[in-house]
């Protein structure tokens, strides 16, 4: 028994299965390997005898045994017995006695799991349950807001303990290393913008207003925006990410043991590095935004560099860039805050943590555009 | 002590054995035979890279040089069909299990058994819930995730799936770390029971002793870069190198042969 498992190479069984009926007895004669690949083909033969009569299984012409052969002759013995007929195996080795021995002791039991039907109760308690469970995950996100800005004043009271490397290289990791990205991204949605808005002003005659649509869009939305969710998708993963593989071996419970406060190492620096790094990251991408959309207006329709500058200067109220800027630092905050929080949920196991990553980036995008759409309602409010 | 034993059939030959990460050596001319039948324990102190000799033969990690035969197939060898072939002649179970975190346990004990052509789902799954069953498992363990379960259910788990395919080697790394002494004195006897009924070759990298003392028929212990000496228990206790004097005549040694004589005794035997 127990040699390797030969592959089926062709559709010819090497297994012979012989059933006659001696008298009121049938026998059954099996000859070549039992393993698992002829386990369907031996369980479908077994399965056609009928529990009306004794049966003996004769095993001397088997070469090879394995579990779910034994598992297949324990089966049909259920199935006899049930029946209140005898069974008996003959001609089995000393291994393949043993081991069917092993596999009757070890026949597992299923346990019925009673399963109702959904009623419409189950089904509002659920409801119940997920807006219960949105609401707590809207506290849960307050709630580390709290404690970002309790462990941000205790700083400025204790300065000792703030971790003011961490900042600087969180710094470069959350703004300076997304310029280029940002940089490009801005650039080219200014050249579509210039791209688009001359095809339909052309039509007007009305060429030199693409000078206004580029701006007010990019400096009052689009800038601080798409910079917001391209740090959303950078930033918010990696902090979950960082975060929560620490969790996830153990390194926050070491933290806290040792007396050190889990929140003050890592969510303060991360969440100020994005509050600090985000307005300049939108900055970056207003200028390359203009610059493209610049760009695009002369080539595609002659407005040259310096009338787009006093075009600009005249024809754009400087507000447009305050109501961009004012989101960033509120954007950098949902960004952060969901980062850590997302990461602080990741369980002992590596699934957790890609589900808690992509999670952390879906809410922090999502959470950033409703709060544009709140920004946006507030400012059409005071008339801005 | 001998090395070889020409009387009984050899399943894993490993012979002029070098591993080597970077400048550092783990293994310099390494042979060992494994004989059919037998449980091996390979013990040796941190980074005698008793793990990495274990990756080697099951080839997850390629020698620098030496060769590698189990069950007269060069392991080492590239040919895909050799190594097809000789992948369903072992199973492994790792550290924790490592058990796919996103299938739950039967799934996962049902993994090595897709790969056999014509073979019912109904009874794949229902082969599946025997070998839960098989490593002590309650039926109702077999939906479950891994992360539900406790670290020695992972490692039964693990040990399920590593047999799923009715290997005849089997190898275990470090198979009772981390558990409770009951937890592993169970783990032991189930090592020992399963090796018996399905005429397995285990070959077990393990610090336990007492794991040693309860299932080992034989102890290869890694020191100075090779097997420097493999033998039964009685055999241990003589060698006068200094790792294996301190290891095997340590204060633990010593407390885990006494709980191994104390249980033998009122048995009789």
């Amino acid at each position: 028994m127990n040699q390797h498992i030969v592959w089926r190479m062709d559709n010819v069984s090497p297994l012979r299965i012989e059933i006659a009926s001696l008298g009121a007895k049938e026998t059954v004669a099996v000859r070549g390997p039992l393993t698992l690949p002829y386990a369907t083909e031996l369980a479908e033969r077994m399965g056609s005898l009928t529990a009306d009569r004794p049966v003996c299984i004769d095993l001397s012409g088997v070469t090879r045994f394995d579990t779910s052969a034994a598992w297949v002759l324990m089966k049909l013995q259920h199935r006899i017995t049930a029946a209140d007929q005898d069974i008996e195996i003959i001609g089995a080795g000393d291994g393949p006695a043993s081991l069917l021995k092993t596999v009757a002791l070890a026949m597992p039991h299923p346990t019925d799991v009673v399963r109702t039907p959904l009623a419409l109760v189950d089904r509002l308690a659920g409801l119940g349950e997920a807006v219960a469970g949105g609401i707590r995950f809207l506290l849960a996100l307050i709630g580390y807001f709290g404690v970002f800005l309790s462990r941000l004043a205790r700083s400025i009271r204790h300065p000792s303990e703030f971790r003011f490397t961490a900042l600087v290289h969180h710094c470069e990791e959350v703004g300076f290393k997304a310029v280029p990205i940002v940089a490009l991204m801005a650039f080219l949605i200014g050249v579509v913008l210039a791209f688009q808005g001359s095809a339909q002003l052309r039509q007007f005659g009305a060429e030199v207003f693409v000078v206004d649509l580029i701006a007010i869009s990019i400096l009052r939305e689009l800038g601080i925006l798409l910079t917001s969710i391209i740090v959303a998708g950078r930033s918010a993963s990696a902090f979950t990410a960082a975060i929560g593989s620490m969790k996830m071996r153990e390194e926050i419970d070491a933290m806290r043991s040792l007396g050190l406060d889990p929140a003050m190492i890592l969510f303060v620096p991360r969440i100020l590095a994005l509050f600090i790094m985000l307005p300049i990251l939108g900055l970056v991408a207003n200028l390359m935004g203009l610059l493209g959309g610049g760009l695009m207006a002369w080539v595609e329709l002659g407005i040259s560099p310096a009338m787009f500058a006093t075009r600009l200067v005249d024809g754009t109220d400087v507000s447009h860039v305050f109501v961009g800027m004012i989101k960033a630092p509120v954007f950098a905050l949902i960004i952060g805050v969901v980062g850590c929080h997302a990461g602080m949920q990741v369980k002992s196991n590596a699934e957790s943590l890609g589900q808690m990553t992509s999670a952390s980036v879906v809410t922090a995008i999502f959470a950033v555009i409703v709060a544009d759409a709140l920004f946006s309602i507030f400012f059409a409010q005071i008339g801005v | 002590m001998t090395l070889t034993n020409p009387s009984r059939e050899v399943v894993i030959s490993i012979r002029g054995l070098r591993n080597q990460f970077g400048s550092q050596v783990v293994h310099e001319n390494l042979d060992l035979d494994i004989y059919r039948g037998e449980i091996v324990g390979v013990v040796g102190g941190s980074g005698t890279g008793k793990s990495v000799l274990l990756r080697t033969i099951v080839g997850l990690n390629p020698p620098a040089a030496g060769s590698v035969t189990v069950l007269g197939d060069d392991v080492l060898d590239e040919e895909d069909t050799t190594r097809h072939n000789a992948e369903a002649r072992w199973g492994v179970m790792f550290q924790d299990g490592a058990l796919f975190s996103s299938l739950t346990v039967r799934e996962n004990v049902e993994v090595p058994m897709r790969a056999v052509e014509g073979l019912d789902p109904e009874i794949r799954s229902a082969l599946a819930d025997l070998k839960i069953s098989m490593v002590g498992l309650p039926y109702l363990a077999g939906d479950k995730y891994p992360s539900e379960l406790s670290g020695g259910m992972r490692k039964r788990a693990g040990l399920a799936r590593a047999l799923a395919l009715d290997p005849p080697i089997l190898f275990l790394d470090e198979p009772t770390a981390g558990l409770d002494p009951i937890g592993a004195a169970e783990f032991d006897v189930l090592i020992r029971g399963l090796s018996r009924a399905l005429d397995l070759t285990v070959f077990l990298v393990t610090h336990d002793l007492d794991t040693l003392h309860a299932v080992c028929d034989r102890i290869a212990v890694l020191a100075d870069h090779r097997v420097l000496v493999s033998g039964t228990m009685r055999d241990m206790l003589a060698v006068d190198h200094p790792w294996v004097h301190e290891y095997f005549h340590g204060p633990r040694a010593r407390a885990a042969l006494d709980t191994k004589k104390s249980a033998n005794r009122p048995t009789g035997s």
